[in-house]
């Protein structure tokens, strides 16, 4: 049996309310959509959903990432050794970058499954995930969410079976992006609907029930792709679901649209809620579509995973527009020399072993666990070849002390300096990210999380912060 | 050590200019205006100065990352192919400057020298020194600590850990940042001449949280410099000399922040030089002993901790000893920065050290500018002068006394 062992998901903190679109520009927008931190992207939000997915299981397990998305941080430079570095994966696997498709991450279930299937490996984890930039003012502005869901794909400890899928490709154009677009264009919503969605996804799904002797009625659960809430209503109807029962929530109200993440992500909240037994339908679409059909076993009980609630839950909302504008950079702001930032690649891939894999020591002489690795050992001064190298991304922490400095040029001020213990040993100096800046205390849980700290000289600069305990 | 630098050496001069936002004067003018003053005071020239070390961070900050030589200091002053170095520690570059020109008396190689400090910090375009890392010298450690941020850090930390509510340490604070506000206003060379109440300080805009506006020293031009000698040759120069009576200077690990027993409550680089200091000049009480301290409190927070870091009370003491018995005023039982300190008399930072050394010899010689804030009978001071941040300190102690 082969399919999905695991699974994973991310929503970024900050909330937009549509209220705050319809002041600025009009509008009868209502809930709120999910909208990724000044330093988050594609890349960090894919790694906190491979984290997500990962816990428990063994991280030298992994033999391949495919990384999905529109938005890849890069244009020539591959995110997924990035993403794979951060997650401390082994380094003899293999890393895919798949762009350019809304579907990208169905389209890498398929190659993650036949590459299991053919036995060259047998772990691999998809990663889908987008930050993709609606023009402002426009419909997309209030549809577009950010987010990411992950998915481990194996033939042991299988907990969703993929029973049977079909693919359909078609050359048919209703949103794109050119080379040096910041933000999606599109043609005429009714075309997109009338002649690229339905027609496709339903074909996709017709002729998927059709080769396995299925209805729509053998299904739990369907977790499908949409352009817009009203498109997803009429699918639904079109194909016969239940929209009480069986239609899975695609939270256009509390998330958005998130692109190539958006079914991957559906998907994760049907499988959160899955019975061992339950047939779960999943539809995408994009330059064609495809369904497949999803079989619940009993390890789904051994997840029993709430990750989509907790990071429903723990928001924050922004305050203003302004917020926005500055998180997605879509002004030209003031610049002083003071903000002048560099970087150098060469002191990165150095330092890449604590950099991107957050890894520390721990001194074989008097044990002390010290964060970043060291050349002596920073408590009792033993030689380096004492000092063990450590993983230590996962450990929690508690906060030691902080500021909140409102000068420093930072995208979103205060920049929190924070120290924090770690669980077991360590301490990390660090940003504060993803906190309610009326709502910090000494003694506060703490996490790590990884994050596009600054650019310079054309360069994403990624690190790890720390960040109050989601829950 | 072999033996203590206890009165081998002396100051016979000492000048300083006026801090503020000067631009009126380039790095070149303050320089100038430092060292005629001091050789005035000690019936010199230039032409008589053998040696000259000069503290400057990044000298006018116009380098472009370049730090600047002993140039800076040889063109501006026309030396003629005698020794200028220049030495850098930071924030404790001034007091780096007096310890190589200390030394250099010491060696017997020289008869007389020059140690100066200057900051040009006006010419940049922003206020602030911008911020340090990660992205200008680190590409990504770092968390974009400012000064500010980090020292806030330690009085976020000593508020929890003393159990002081924000307000109630904020009012502690506040007090100090009024002390060298109102000394300031009696310094006419000072850059803050304005006297603050605490209620000023408590509404002040919040730079980085729990410090405000008046909580941090300002951005500020100027230079100091004094003249040293073999201390058995000062009386050549003037009878109301002043001698060096110990110098310890202590470079930490660096890596406090990152270690698990700190807790950011305490220098450690401070209490380690402060040892130095006070062994060499043989100090056991050096509240009881010492007459007044010039010590580094580029943030009120500084001015906390270092006093209890330099042993004038115990750790968590502070407001007992000092804010309730207002002991830092200058009538109180232990001066602290009467000059209005890096506060209110400005930090520019390679500077300090040097204008602290200013401060402590005219207070000696009972020649603070104004007698509204001259000490009595001062015969032994401190002068404490530190760079970097809060576990990662360079730090320096300068006992000063009559001979």
């Amino acid at each position: 049996m082969i399919g999905i062992v695991s699974y994973g998901i991310y929503i970024p903190i900050y909330r937009l309310s549509r209220e705050i679109l319809n002041q600025v520009w009009g509008g009868i927008g209502k809930g709120e959509k999910a909208v990724a931190n000044a330093d988050e992207d594609s890349l960090t939000m894919g790694v906190e959903a491979a984290r997500d997915c990962l816990k428990g299981i063994e991280k030298s397990s992994v033999d391949a990432l495919y990384f999905a998305s529109t938005t890849p941080p890069y244009k020539e430079k591959q995110s997924a050794s990035i993403v794979a570095a951060a997650l401390d994966l082994r380094e003899d696997i293999i890393t895919v970058d798949l762009t350019d498709s809304l579907r990208s991450a169905t389209i890498a279930f398929k190659l993650a499954l036949d590459a299991v299937k053919a036995g060259s490996v047998k772990k691999v984890l998809v990663i889908a995930s987008d930050c993709r930039i609606p023009p402002p003012n426009s419909a997309f502005e209030p549809l577009f969410g950010d987010g990411a869901a992950a998915f481990l794909f194996g033939g042991d400890g299988v907990t969703a079976e993929i029973e049977r899928s079909y693919y359909l490709t078609s050359e048919f154009i209703d949103i794109w992006r050119l080379e040096y677009d910041k933000t999606t264009r599109s043609w005429e919503d009714r075309f997109i609907r009338e002649e690229g969605y339905i027609p496709h996804l339903q074909k996709a799904v017709s002729s998927l029930l059709k080769m396995h002797n299925l209805t729509s009625m053998d299904f739990a659960r369907a977790a499908f792709y949409a352009p817009d809430g009203r498109a997803h209503r009429e699918m639904a109807r079109i194909l016969g679901l239940d929209a009480k029962t069986q239609v899975q929530d695609p939270l256009f109200d509390k998330v958005g649209n998130t692109g190539t993440a958006f079914a991957p992500m559906i998907l994760v909240g049907a499988l959160e809620e899955a019975k061992p037994g339950d047939r779960i339908l999943l539809a995408n679409y994009g330059d064609g579509a495809d369904a497949h059909i999803l079989r619940i076993t009993e390890g789904i009980k051994k997840l029993s995973r709430k990750s989509v609630k907790r990071n429903l839950e723990s928001k924050l909302m922004l305050d203003n527009y302004g917020k926005y504008v500055k998180f997605r950079n879509l002004m030209e702001f003031e610049t002083t020399p003071e903000y002048e930032q560099r970087t150098s690649l060469s002191q990165i891939w150095r330092d890449r072993r604590w950099v991107y894999r957050f890894h520390g020591h721990k001194c074989q002489k008097c044990g002390k666990i010290q964060f970043p690795m060291q050349k002596f050992c920073i408590y009792c001064q033993a030689e380096e070849a004492f000092l063990e190298e450590i993983p230590l991304s996962d450990r929690k922490g508690t906060l030691v002390t902080f500021s909140m400095d409102e000068r420093a040029p930072v995208i979103d001020p205060p920049n929190v300096v924070a120290a924090v213990s770690l669980e077991g040993g360590g301490r990390f100096f660090s940003q504060m990210t993803d906190r309610d800046v009326n709502n910090i205390k000494v003694g506060m849980p703490m996490e790590l999380s990884f994050r596009r700290i600054h650019d310079a000289l054309g360069v994403h600069n990624y690190f790890w912060k720390c960040k109050p305990s989601r829950g | 050590m072999r033996e203590s630098i206890k009165d081998k050496v002396a100051i016979v001069g000492a000048g300083c200019t006026k801090f503020g936002e000067r631009w009126d004067a380039g790095i070149d003018d303050m320089i100038k205006e430092a060292a005629t003053e001091a050789c005035e005071d000690v019936g010199v020239e230039i032409k008589d100065i053998q040696a000259i070390w000069v503290g400057t961070f990044r000298g006018s900050q116009q380098s472009g990352g370049v730090a600047p030589t002993g140039l800076v200091v040889s063109s501006a002053l026309q030396t003629q192919y005698i020794p200028v170095t220049r030495v850098e520690n930071a924030c404790g570059s001034g007091q780096e400057a007096m310890r190589g020109a200390t030394y250099g008396i010491a060696s017997k190689v020289y008869d007389l020298v020059m140690a100066i400090g200057v900051e040009k910090l006006k010419d940049t375009g922003f206020g602030g020194l911008g911020t340090m890392y990660p992205g200008r010298w680190e590409p990504v450690y770092g968390a974009f600590g400012t000064g500010p941020g980090r020292y806030a850090m330690a009085a976020t930390a000593y508020f929890a850990k003393y159990g002081l509510p924000p307000e109630e340490g904020k009012r502690i604070l506040a007090e100090i940042s009024v002390k060298s506000h109102h000394y300031g206003v009696h310094n006419p060379k000072a850059h803050l001449r304005r006297e603050i109440t605490v209620e000023d300080v408590i509404k002040a805009p919040i730079i980085a949280w729990p410090l405000g506006l008046y909580d941090c020293c300002g951005v500020t031009d100027g230079a100091a410099a004094c003249i040293l000698c073999p201390a058995e040759e000062a009386r050549k120069y003037r009878d109301d000399y002043v001698t060096i009576k110990g110098f310890g200077i202590a470079t930490s690990p660096g890596w406090g922040k990152e270690r698990e027993d700190y807790d950011f409550t305490w220098w450690d680089a401070t209490e380690a030089a402060a040892r130095q200091a006070y062994a060499e000049a043989g100090i056991k009480n050096p509240r009881k002993e010492l007459d007044m301290v010039e010590l580094h409190d580029c943030f009120s927070i500084a001015e906390l901790i270092a006093s209890e870091s330099l042993f004038l009370c115990e750790h968590g003491k502070y407001k007992q000893e000092f804010t309730d018995k207002r002991a830092y005023y200058h009538e109180g039982e232990m001066p602290v920065n009467i000059s209005g300190g890096l506060k209110s008399f400005g930090h520019p930072i390679g500077a300090s050290g040097c204008r602290e050394a200013y401060e402590v010899y005219k207070q000696i010689q009972g020649k603070a500018q104004e007698p509204s804030r001259q000490i009595k009978d001062v015969t032994l001071g401190l002068t404490h002068n530190q760079g970097g941040h809060p576990g990662r300190f360079i730090c320096g102690a300068l006992v000063l006394g009559t001979p």
